[in-house]
């Protein structure tokens, strides 16, 4: 432990997939979803890295499977260099500790009938030996650095509003110091106001506790403010992965284009020319072959349709999987026109 | 004359002012956005206008006109009629907007038949010319669908062939791209918006995405607690605002600030039922709030296209007034 | 200005709301205050009642209510065939009443929840098990299923208190197990998980306590049928065995006289329906109060 400790590496995860068997009837064989589809990835201490995607792109269940709620079908999965999916339960259990979640909806997220205090003593009930006044002490620690109120201890979770529930989501999260926080959609059903001051409170805690996020959305312009890299995902498959100076100043991929030129963008100089996406998301159920974004790309061919195209490296750290990057098909965009 | 007028519009739900004195006018052809976080009361001011507040709520207003004719007094009958014909309204979510037991057809051609009429062929064939209008492939096989066969985005698309099936003087869209992908949100406005041009429509559209109105709108309309704090030219609101939360607002966006730097978000919440402070409402939270801001109401200041609700509105540099 | 800003409601405690809640619904509150009256003569039904329930008055047969001609203020309802008091018996076959109501709905909605919680949480075969023995119970007539099974144990209150606990069991089992199923998708559920509870902490601390609300109001009503069956059971001479004064074995021994004395038959015909009625009216003022779906 204490040599890969020095190692900044916090997460590693190699080609993980999670593929469902689902029934279609007596007859038909079982059809395979393939809600991940091979995804690799490193986090370092005190690092984000965001997951973007529409919905149904498996960036849920990537999160569901760090935090070791599903287990990957395939792939290899370590946390400081320990590998998380061999391990005996007692070991998945002390490890579990160190990854905790942070969900989207604050109002599902809290257990209806408890008080916050034993919300969030509940982590130290299960995991440690402390008596009930040391829990009591850290709980109370841990409200006022999510900037929660010492009186709010003995409270229910409905008398309070969205953000200040997710300030409680998130407390609890941190409550048995964790290392990584997979953050699933965390500020995407709060105000625009309310959402900054979560975004402002999770960097704030990040650097106080070196934390690295694994943080999941939709929502590009929350992404370019957090991340430090991203992932691009399309129906289960990796598109796009790279820095977030890559991504935002030189995206490449026909789908990151098309998701950033559909972002509403509030100053006209930062606009772009808007890429008119045909149709819809296809069902994972029963995805398209090739390049599964072939049926709504404009640069697609023959190649697209049939041949299933993989990551390459486009620069250091930067990788894409498209054919018509590849063959060098792509015409430049134009940003800055309304 | 404007297509449609508010003056002094206000409900109110047992003591709770959901909507405040609040007056707009729309006019023919207009894209306005209303502008806010929950509980501004932006999708209650317009569901009043749609006479769709139920009791307990009671909508009160010194005028409420569309294309001059006045809805308060008129008979429920009328005003209904109305409603669904010359006014219509598209919701959030579109998956629970549309009744899960009839399939889209029946539906398109049940809200056709109420307001216009004909025989049964001429319904169903303007039922496909409505789909193919907001751009849904294969419109005949679509009118067998049920709700749960159609994603997202296609349920909205049909909620707009409803909406504009008895081609409507007014559209009011209420968040009508929140529940939906990124993708699939461009591809509706830009639908939306290229049904306003063409039927020149006035088209009222509700969010809370900033950069969506700024994109779109012509003019906008900042809602705080009930009341409009700002109006004016959507580009100009947003250059340069001239209310301290319009401000906030924008500087709280992820995009108003680069790298990993702190977004300004204003401290506090939307003051609720039973916190509303005295004097400007935004007084706890504002940060240039001076003594008589605490105590006095400000007026709208202001020519009328350019209005701001402050004692102190910002100047050109963002800086408040002396 | 005037200083009239509404303050804010201290924030209620789940009992304060619940109580909110229950006493807007009027109906609600007289079922559970003649519950509450019921239930204080059931227990202090030596000190209220002013006879024996087996004392029998041979010079008083069929005496009937005091407000009648010929009738005692001794005896309050009047006699029956063998002269006892008809007041104290039904005070005394409240407390038999109750006491098998309790009995049966406590036995049934633990096994229930145990069963359902099982059932929801595990899922899989052990589901498919539990939820087809519920089906089979199901297919039978609950009242004939509590008569087989009175007649194979032998007539006897306790008896006949099993039967009726085995006969609702399958209403609470699934009960449970749907509201489990509801709250596992939850995400606090998740996030429990993840901090790494135990299967047994996430369905007794985690889940339980989310999915009392239409329990309560279940056994609320299931108290009524309890009282229901046992007097049926009892009219069928299957349930308390004479002299224990029971509500429907007293409707069962006086149905030779209702020609002539029709307080005998009607007096425990009353106390059933009105107690029946007492719960029903509570357990929907119970929903009203528990169900959030029907909170505005």
């Amino acid at each position: 432990m204490s040599r890969s400790q020095d190692n900044a590496l916090i997460l590693n995860a190699e080609n993980l997939k999670q593929h469902y068997h689902v029934k279609q009837g007596i007859f038909k064989p079982d059809a395979v979803v393939k809600a991940v589809d091979g995804v690799s990835f490193t986090l370092e201490k005190g690092k984000t890295l965001a997951v973007v995607g529409e919905s149904g792109c498996g960036k849920s269940t990537l999160g569901r499977m760090l935090t070791m709620i599903e287990t990957p079908t395939q792939g290899q999965l370590a946390h400081l260099g320990q590998d998380l999916l061999t391990l005996s339960k007692d070991e998945q259990a002390s490890l579990r500790q160190k990854i905790q979640i942070i969900f989207q909806n604050p109002y599902g997220s809290l257990n209806p009938r408890k008080k916050i205090g034993s919300i969030l003593e509940e982590p130290l009930v299960i995991n440690t030996k402390l008596s009930k006044g040391q829990r009591k002490e850290k709980a109370l620690a841990m409200m006022a650095k999510v900037g929660l109120k010492e009186e709010h201890y003995e409270r229910y979770p409905h008398m309070f509003s969205g953000g200040q529930r997710q300030r409680i989501a998130i407390a609890r999260g941190l409550m048995l110091d964790p290392n990584v926080i997979v953050a699933d959609e965390p500020v995407s059903a709060l105000d625009v106001s309310v959402q900054a001051q979560v975004l402002n409170l999770m960097m704030d805690l990040q650097q106080e506790f070196g934390l690295s996020y694994v943080f999941i959305s939709h929502d590009l312009s929350v992404v370019e403010h957090i991340a430090d890299d991203v992932i691009v995902m399309y129906l289960g498959k990796v598109v796009e992965q790279g820095s977030r100076q890559q991504l935002f100043d030189n995206p490449k991929h026909p789908y990151t284009l098309a998701l950033l030129s559909s972002t509403p963008q509030l100053s006209p100089d930062k606009r772009r020319q808007r890429i008119k996406l045909e149709g819809e998301l296809p069902s994972p159920l029963n995805p398209p072959s090739g390049c599964a974004f072939h049926g709504r790309c404009s640069y697609a061919n023959d190649r697209c349709r049939s041949e299933t195209p993989v990551l390459n490296k486009a620069e250091e750290g930067h990788f894409i999987a498209c054919h018509a990057v590849e063959e060098n098909r792509l015409e430049p965009l134009a940003v800055g026109v309304a | 004359m404007s297509l449609l007028q508010l003056e002094n519009l206000s409900v109110t739900f047992g003591n709770f002012r959901a909507v405040d004195n609040i007056s707009y006018k729309l006019e023919e052809g207009e894209v306005l956005g209303i502008v806010g976080e929950s509980g501004s009361g932006k999708s209650v001011s317009s569901l009043s206008v749609m006479g769709l507040i139920d009791f307990p709520g009671k909508v009160g207003a010194n005028q409420l006109t569309f294309a001059g004719q006045d809805l308060q007094a008129m008979p429920e009958k009328q005003r209904r009629k109305l409603t669904g014909s010359d006014i219509a309204m598209i919701f959030q979510d579109p998956m629970t907007s549309l009744n899960p037991c009839f399939s889209v057809g029946y539906q398109i051609i049940e809200a056709l038949k109420t307001h216009q009429g004909g025989s049964k062929k001429a319904l169903k064939q303007r039922a496909i010319e409505l789909l193919t209008q907001v751009g849904i492939p294969a419109p005949e096989s679509r009118l067998n669908n049920y709700p749960h066969q159609l994603s997202g985005g296609m349920s909205q698309r049909v909620m707009i062939a409803m909406a504009i099936a008895c081609n409507p003087r007014l559209l009011i869209a209420d968040e009508p791209t929140t529940a939906l992908d990124v993708t699939i949100q461009a591809q509706i406005i830009d639908l939306l918006i290229e049904l306003q041009r063409k039927k020149k429509m006035g088209l009222v559209l509700i969010t809370h995405d900033l950069a969506l109105v700024a994109e779109v709108a012509h003019r906008v309309i900042v809602m705080y607690a009930g009341q409009i704090v700002e109006s004016g030219p959507a580009a100009e609101v947003f250059r340069t605002p001239k209310h301290p939360y319009t401000q906030a607002l924008l500087a709280s966006l992820p995009e108003s600030s680069s790298g990993k730097a702190r977004l300004e978000a204003l401290p506090g919440v939307v003051p609720g039922q039973y916190d509303r402070p005295q004097g400007c409402l935004l007084s706890p939270r504002c940060p240039y709030a001076q003594e008589q801001c605490h105590k006095v109401e400000p007026d709208n200041q202001g020519p009328l296209d350019r209005q701001v609700k402050c004692h102190t509105p910002l100047d050109s540099e963002g800086r408040p007034a002396a | 200005m005037t200083t009239n800003t509404v303050s804010a409601p201290a924030p209620r405690t789940p009992i304060q709301e619940f109580w909110h809640y229950f006493s807007s619904n009027k109906g609600a509150v007289a079922g559970l205050a003649f519950i509450v009256l019921i239930c204080f003569m059931a227990v202090f039904a030596d000190i209220v009642a002013p006879h024996s329930p087996s004392a029998q008055a041979r010079d008083a047969l069929l005496l009937p209510p005091a407000w009648l001609d010929g009738g005692s203020w001794s005896y309050l309802l009047g006699t029956d065939d063998v002269g006892r008091d008809i007041f104290s018996r039904l005070i005394y076959g409240a407390r038999l009443s109750l006491s098998v109501g309790a009995f049966a709905v406590t036995i049934s909605l633990v096994v229930g929840i145990l069963l359902g919680l099982v059932a929801g949480y595990f899922k899989g075969v052990v589901d498919i098990c539990i939820m087809r023995l519920v089906d089979i119970m199901l297919a039978m007539p609950s009242l004939l299923l509590a008569i087989a099974i009175v007649a194979i144990l032998g007539p006897s209150i306790f008896n006949a208190a099993l039967a009726i606990s085995l006969v609702s069991l399958p209403n609470y089992v699934r009960l449970t197990r749907a509201a489990t199923m509801t709250e596992m998708s939850r995400d606090y559920v998740t996030s429990s998980r993840v901090l790494g509870a135990s299967p047994l902490r996430l369905m007794f601390v985690c889940i339980l306590p989310n999915c009392l609300a239409p329990l309560i109001v279940q056994a609320t009503l299931g108290f009524s049928s309890a009282i229901l069956d046992m007097a049926a059971l009892g009219f069928l001479g299957l349930g308390a065995q004479p002299p224990t004064p029971e509500w429907g074995s007293m409707l069962a021994d006086a149905l030779q006289f209702v020609q002539r004395a029709w307080w005998v038959v009607t007096f425990p015909g009353l106390m059933i329906l009105i107690t029946v009625l007492a719960f029903n009216l509570m357990g929907d003022g119970l929903r009203d109060a528990l169900d959030p779906k029907l909170k505005q």
